[in-house]
């Protein structure tokens, strides 16, 4: 009995080092190891990206050939979306939504940890197909039936499948946690519409994450059941229809590009007020233009089978349903603009960043509509002109909106700001860099360039914007090493004050970086905007803000402990998807250790042993 | 940095930012100083509740899909056998009726469970857990029927959507089992009380939101679909 009572109990607190990182429950840690984890990953995929860019940059190029090309835009857009702008979402949503809501953590932290370490072993496993030399090469929405045997043999779109299933049961547990912890852990007197932006946009993303992956995990089900059991959901020859993929993945895939764009839109929706000095222009129009589009996403997804045949009607309807929900979306863009209009204005990189986010997202917006109305988008479809639309809206806007935030939120976090000589360098390389890359787009687009070729005969005359397009994409790679320096010499950065921007939102009233359990005492809430309102109450008390809030005993205060069980599930989770590529003897195993994990899990208990409680 | 917080001012100061006073008037002082993530919850619901809500939110969009290409592939099937050719709507009847009166029994053991009546908590736990464990063998009676009869995943659409829809059900209700088991040797140890009904609540959700899905089944593929004959049933536009 005192064995199973000592496997059964917490790790201790204070324990420290690479352990402590592996048990954490912590959301600030755990938000790191995601902004870490996905910071690797957009690395890996940028440099897939130059590898195409460098194949592309003059006509009649034999660099990598066309097996490879597919691979390596298959897995840089892969890469981009599923584990560098979700999972960099997700970061920010862990490290700042209970700082900003008033709450000590998540409602559920060790599920929380759950997530990450799924999403760390479901990105691992995927990439194990590069050391097999079996990659998916049939693009990020892997259209049957080139997913389907006999055009694609190898055991690619298996790692593709399996690994996209595995990071699907994370963005869930993730998406669930987020919405309990939204709805249910405010401090008192955060009432829904005192709610900051960013934890409005985080609880529409996770509602709508929770809403879409299903549907993409039966889709990827039946993709996996038509390679390895027989089955012909997808395949003509047995009666089934390539089209139902189609579906399947779009009634995902327009959700989730707004669970792309949402996060990154509430980051900048906090910076934009902060370095102009007032709040934001409309908020509640920002919030309803959000749940407006969080529920509209839903039908548009026809908008990418136009070409498909579907039939006017259909292409009618969709046309109409895209065009509406450009609207709650420009209704965004003039309240961001109001938001400046008259405001005392501070070019902090973070500033300039969430401006990049606001000009460049504009233009990808206005391609997005232009592509909306169905009989131009037959001019249209899968040309470079899409390639443009995606990379201004996920480029210029989600990726622009993360920088944005890791600038502004760099302080809390780590008590210590990012160089703003550097980061401003970063961000006019990266700005430039971008419009460079994508700009020329429109244009070989337009002319006819289609998009997943490996190369082209220079008679076409593509060759001078394919080779501008390539020196864009190495300014950003300037640009990002530039942020790589930033971050490395920010060990030797002196320490700043626990509210550097006179930010509006509770989270800047702690020290910096927070303490383990963020708020001694849990705020009340005074209104929108609530640290300006506890700042200018307190001046005009004649008494202003100087200190964070002071510090208490840690011990005074519960926290949950943590917990190994988290990671062993995951591992669990992670084998039972290896095994699926494997022997179906290691997912047994893999089943064994998850129902392991489950069991100590839910008899473990609720705190390490000598804390006493 | 040119940032220097403790002495920026920035004039004009921020307008006045709505009321001053907390709208949320229900909670003390004394409550929100140290509980926050266990007791204290905005809402007043509970997390555990709330988040199996949400999940069988997110459940329902799973079955969805899987119905719905079900209903897609209706009557589109090359070859038999078709649905005319083996559902069994009888049998089916019945293991239809056992899932149901589990969730009676699910019902009964929340109660007694309320109730603090240990040995009713034992009866029904275990009830409604053998109950599931029924319509489970009749689903693998069935399944084995069928591949007899020459249904297979790969024979023919009818075979790939029925077995995945049915299958994914069977695999759910199973789950519960093991849940409903795992609830039934704590009641031994005591730990089944008023004060954690929670825990029999909580499967309780889940163990009806499941039963509620297999009556959507049944109606569709056994009621509906059950008397598909053969590609053409749909009328001649195939
Ligand atoms: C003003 C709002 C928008 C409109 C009207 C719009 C419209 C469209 C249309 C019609 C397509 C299909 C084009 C085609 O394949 O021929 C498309 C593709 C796409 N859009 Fe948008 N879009 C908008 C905003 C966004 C946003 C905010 C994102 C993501 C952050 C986004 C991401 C994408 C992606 C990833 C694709 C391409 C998928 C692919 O084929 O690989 N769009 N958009
Ligand atoms: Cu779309």
């Amino acid at each position: 009995m005192a064995t199973i009572t000592e496997v059964l109990a917490r790790p201790t607190y204070g324990a420290s080092g690479l352990w402590s990182w592996i048990t954490t429950v912590d959301h600030k840690r755990i938000g790191v190891m995601y902004g870490a984890t996905a910071f690797v990953f957009m690395l890996l995929s940028g440099i897939e990206a130059g590898v195409l860019r460098t194949q592309l940059a003059t006509p009649d190029t034999d660099l990598i050939g066309p097996g490879r090309f597919n691979q390596m835009f298959t897995m840089h857009a892969t890469v981009m979306i599923f584990m560098v702008i979700m999972p960099m979402g997700v970061a920010f949503f862990n490290f700042v939504v209970p700082l900003a809501i008033g709450a000590r953590d998540v409602a559920f932290p060790r599920l929380n940890a759950l997530s990450y370490w799924i999403f760390l072993f479901g990105a691992i496993l995927m990439h194990f197909s590069f050391i097999v030399d079996q990659v998916p090469d049939a693009g990020w929405f892997s259209y049957a039936n080139l997913t389907e045997y006999p055009f694609s043999e190898n055991m690619g779109l298996d790692f593709w499948a399996i690994g996209l299933l595995v990071l699907g049961t994370s963005s869930v547990a993730g998406g669930l946690n987020f919405v309990v912890t939204i709805i249910n852990l405010r401090a008192p007197g955060m009432s829904l519409m005192r709610m900051p932006v960013f934890v409005w946009m985080t609880l529409i993303t996770s509602i709508l994450l929770i809403l879409a992956m299903p549907v993409i995990t039966v889709g990827l089900i039946e993709l996996v059941m038509d390679r390895n059991f027989g089955t012909h959901f997808f395949n003509p020859t047995g009666g089934g229809d390539p089209i139902l993929w189609q579906h399947l993945f779009w009634v995902f895939g327009h959700p989730e590009v707004y669970i792309l764009i949402l996060p990154p839109m509430g980051i900048v929706s906090e910076i934009l007020p902060t370095f102009s000095r007032k709040p934001l222009f409309g908020y509640p129009f920002v919030i309803f233009s959000g749940i407006v589009i969080g529920i509209m996403g839903w039908a548009v997804w026809s908008h990418h089978m136009f070409t498909v045949g579907l039939g006017p009607i259909a292409n009618s309807v969709f046309t109409i349903t895209t065009m509406l929900i450009a609207v709650p979306t420009g209704v965004k863009i003039f309240n961001w603009l109001g938001t400046l209009w008259k405001g005392s204005i501070e070019l902090t990189t973070a500033m300039l960043y969430a401006l990049g986010f606001v000009f460049l997202f504009i233009i990808g917006g206005l391609s997005g509509v232009s592509h909306a109305v169905s009989p131009s988008d037959f001019q249209q479809q899968d040309t470079y002109y899409i390639v443009a639309h995606i990379h201004y809206v996920l480029f210029g806007g989600s990726i622009m909106g993360i920088f944005a935030g890791i600038y502004y939120w760099w302080p809390k976090l780590t008590g210590k700001m990012l160089n703003e000589k550097l980061g401003k360098l970063n961000f006019w390389l990266v700005f430039i860099g971008m419009n460079v890359t994508f700009f020329p787009m429109h244009f070989v687009g337009l002319n006819g360039m289609p998009r997943r070729i490996y190369t082209y005969a220079e008679e076409f005359g593509w060759g001078t914007l394919n080779l501008l397009s390539t020196v864009g994409y190495f300014i950003i790679f300037i640009g990002v090493l530039v942020f790589v320096y930033n971050i490395w010499q920010n060990r030797n950065a002196r320490r700043v004050s626990h509210d550097p921007w006179d930010a509006p939102g509770v989270e800047w009233s702690i020290a910096s970086p927070p303490p383990a359990y963020n708020f001694a005492e849990v705020p009340h809430i005074k209104g929108r905007d609530h640290y300006w309102i506890e700042k200018d109450l307190a001046r005009e008390a004649g008494n202003p803000i100087t200190e964070p809030e002071p510090a208490v005993d840690p011990s005074t205060i519960h926290m949950p402990s943590p917990s190994y069980w988290p990671i062993i599930t995951a591992a669990g989770v992670g084998l039972i998807g290896g095994g699926l590529l494997s022997h179906y003897g290691v997912s047994f195993l893999g089943g064994l250790i998850a129902f392991i994990g489950v069991i100590g899990w839910s008899n473990e208990p609720a705190s390490a042993p000598e804390e006493g409680h | 940095m040119a940032h220097a917080p403790e002495t920026a001012h920035h004039e004009p100061a921020h307008p006045a930012h709505g009321e001053a006073q907390p709208r949320h008037g229900g909670t003390g002082h004394g409550e929100h100083s140290g509980s926050v993530g266990h007791d204290y919850t905005t809402t007043g619901l509970n997390h555990r509740k709330m988040l199996m809500w949400v999940f069988l939110g997110s459940d329902c969009l799973f079955f969805g899909s899987l119905i719905a290409t079900y209903m897609v592939y209706r009557g589109q099937s090359l070859t038999g056998p078709y649905p005319a050719d083996i559902i069994d709507i009888p049998i089916t009847t019945i293991s239809t009726f056992v899932l149901l009166c589990s969730s009676f029994a699910m019902v009964q053991a929340l109660s007694a469970t309320n109730n603090n009546d240990q040995r009713g908590i034992k009866i029904w736990l275990l009830a409604t857990a053998i109950l599931g464990g029924i319509f489970i063998g009749f689903q693998v009676y069935e399944f084995n029927l069928f591949k007899n009869e020459g249904l297979t995943l790969g024979q023919n659409l009818f075979g790939a959507t029925f077995f995945t829809l049915t299958g994914f059900h069977g695999a759910h209700v199973t789950l519960g089992i093991i849940w409903l088991v795992s609830l039934w040797i704590l009641s031994f140890k005591g730990r089944i009380r008023p004060d954690t009904a929670l825990d029999v609540e909580l499967c309780g959700l889940y163990w009806h939101f499941v039963d509620i899905v297999w009556i959507v089944i049944f109606t569709l593929l056994y009621l509906v679909g059950g008397f598909d004959a053969g590609p053409a049933i749909l009328g001649g536009e195939h």
